[in-house]
């Protein structure tokens, strides 16, 4: 469904010169799957979100979405095509409220079905419905609003940038679990997530290892995760013995 | 005289008015009372000395509205009048002022009204003013209200002034004194476009123990316009004040904050925020993420900050 063919992109660095951050991807997202792509900070993970979202302009290669070439496409279009894109640090609106924002996320939604997607992200509807998204809002609950967002669109596909990121430890496992139990087995959808959590890692359809603007690694998680296994869990829960105590179903 | 569909346009604008409400009531166009009348607890009288009305407010009056928007239709009109609104002790009402100027002409209209405004022992009311100017004359349409409140004890006050567009020039002067337990809000909502100037001058004396102030300033200024906010906060006894200025600037505009705080008491707590800046990139792409277009996602905001 979403093709990116060698794309590349350069960025202003500081002395004025270009440079070129992520090289040459080659990806193809086949709809009804679940991927997960990880990998170390700065690998640029995020930017290849944000070009698939238009967000920032590739400087090489095409981006291909349901066969229909979208590199020269707006944000908006692509939104409008059925691209949806949950920010890592959503920004906050004064003034605009949760429901303004979940309207326009999905012209026409209900009362109901508003509320639903906000307890769904662990919010009470009561108290949040007519909050203002701004400064009075902790980055946890921002977060939480925001996935709400990108599940009330329903687009065809739906990236999560580190869903996890900010989000108290007694939420974060409910979180992914929502959205993995909406994308999971789920023919009509697709999802990315970029995640460095080691309970959603080996439950997705697939891994990506994202490194240095390249990909370094790419699999079923049974081929990926013994490789990054390490990397990621805990290195001290031998020494400190805590238990994990929380799973996802 | 008339009410035609353009008065009546220009009243749903400023005073949400669809028709004549039931209740007292004061519409002025081009200098005249076009329609007044009283109610059992609020009346409104002509000013003998000079041009405007007093309204009176009835103590112990609950839960009652009074509408008196002022319009401007003729070319070049140049209005003054003068305003008293008594609030009567423990009395709990809402004034609907506002004034809309419709100038097709090249000569300018002007309406400057000047209130004063005492909001009695325990009373408590609201008061909302909302500006606009519309039609396609060279002439200017300028505004330039100027409000004297008192808060006696125990009594709370509640402005909402608003400019919507269309006002070339507005200079708007408040003072305030605040009494023992006394509280005021004031909240200012302004946007300015092409080449206009708004200026605004707040002067609060908190002066009674206990008393609370607090001013809100949210302003918009697009294309060549400028505007001037000056908010100066005086406690005078143990009290509390704030005022928060808080500013988008787009195009050429240009855009003054200058709250100012005195104490003359060391149980005196003064506090005040200003922030002037432009819509942030992250948050047109947040909403263009969601499928609004570029000129969609800056009308949200600023319908949102507005608000």
């Amino acid at each position: 469904m979403l093709t990116m063919e060698n794309v590349a992109m350069a960025v202003d660095g500081d002395n004025g010169e270009n440079r070129e951050i992520i090289h040459d991807i080659n990806l193809e997202f086949q709809p009804g799957r679940l991927y997960a792509v990880t990998g170390p900070n700065g690998g640029g993970k995020t930017s290849i979100a944000k070009v698939i979202m238009g967000i920032y302009k590739h400087s090489r290669g095409r981006i291909l979405f349901d066969g229909e070439d979208v590199s020269d496409l707006s944000v908006s279009e692509r939104a409008k095509k059925g691209i949806a894109y949950a920010f890592q640090q959503p920004p906050r609106f004064k003034g605009l409220t949760v429901t303004d924002l979940l309207g326009i996320a999905k012209p026409g939604m209900d009362n109901l079905a508003m509320r639903k997607y906000l307890r769904d992200v662990g919010l009470c509807p009561e108290d949040y419905m007519e909050r203002d998204v701004g400064p009075g809002l902790s980055g946890g609950e921002m977060k939480r609003i925001e996935i709400a967002q990108v599940l009330a669109r329903e687009a065809r596909l739906s990236i999560f940038d580190e869903p996890e990121a900010g989000v108290d430890l007694w939420t974060i496992q409910k979180l992914l679990g929502i959205i993995i139990q909406r994308f999971k087995n789920n023919d009509h959808a697709t999802a990315v997530i970029i995640t460095h959590n080691e309970n959603v890692l080996p439950i997705c359809d697939e891994i990506i290892v994202v490194e240095d603007g390249l990909i370094k690694a790419q699999g079923t998680p049974a081929e990926i995760w013994p490789l990054i296994k390490d990397d990621i869990e805990c290195k001290m829960k031998e020494q400190c013995r805590g238990e994990m105590l929380y799973e996802i179903e | 005289m008339k009410l035609n569909e353009l008065d009546f346009n220009l009243l749903n604008t400023i005073a949400d008015l669809k028709g004549v409400p039931s209740g007292a009531l004061n519409i002025r166009k081009d200098g005249q009372a076009v329609i007044r009348h009283s109610s059992p607890n609020i009346s409104i009288t002509s000013l003998e000395d000079k041009p405007g009305i007093k309204i009176e407010i009835k103590p112990g009056t609950i839960d009652e509205t009074v509408h008196i928007p002022v319009i401007l239709t003729k070319s070049g009109f140049q209005d003054l009048v003068y305003n008293t609104f008594i609030v009567g002790e423990g009395s709990d009402v809402t004034i609907i002022a506002g004034c809309g100027i419709h100038n097709d002409s090249h000569a300018d209209s002007s309406h400057s009204g000047i209130h004063t405004i005492i909001v009695k022992k325990g009373a408590r009311m609201k008061y909302v003013e909302k500006h606009y100017g519309e039609g396609s004359g060279s002439g200017k349409r300028i505004l330039h209200p100027t409000t004297n409140i008192t808060v006696e004890e125990g009594a709370s006050a509640e402005l909402e002034l608003v400019q919507i567009r269309g006002v070339d020039d507005t200079h708007r002067a408040s003072t305030a004194r605040v009494h023992a337990k006394g509280s005021l809000k004031l909240v200012e909502r302004l946007m300015t476009h092409s080449e206009q100037r708004a200026s605004s001058d707040i002067d609060v004396d908190i002066e009674g123990q206990n008393a609370t102030a607090q001013i809100f300033s949210r302003s918009v200024a697009r294309d060549n316009s400028a505007q001037v906010f000056k908010a100066s906060l005086n406690g005078k006894t143990e009290c509390m004040g704030h005022v928060e200025c808080d500013a988008i600037i787009m195009d050429n505009a240009r855009i003054q904050a200058m709250p100012a705080l005195l104490a003359e008491d060391s149980n005196a707590v003064l506090t005040h925020e200003a922030a002037i800046g432009k819509i942030a990139g992250e948050q047109l792409i947040k909403l263009m993420s969601l499928g609004l277009s570029e000129p969609e996602a800056v009308q949200t905001i600023l319908d949102g900050f507005l608000r």
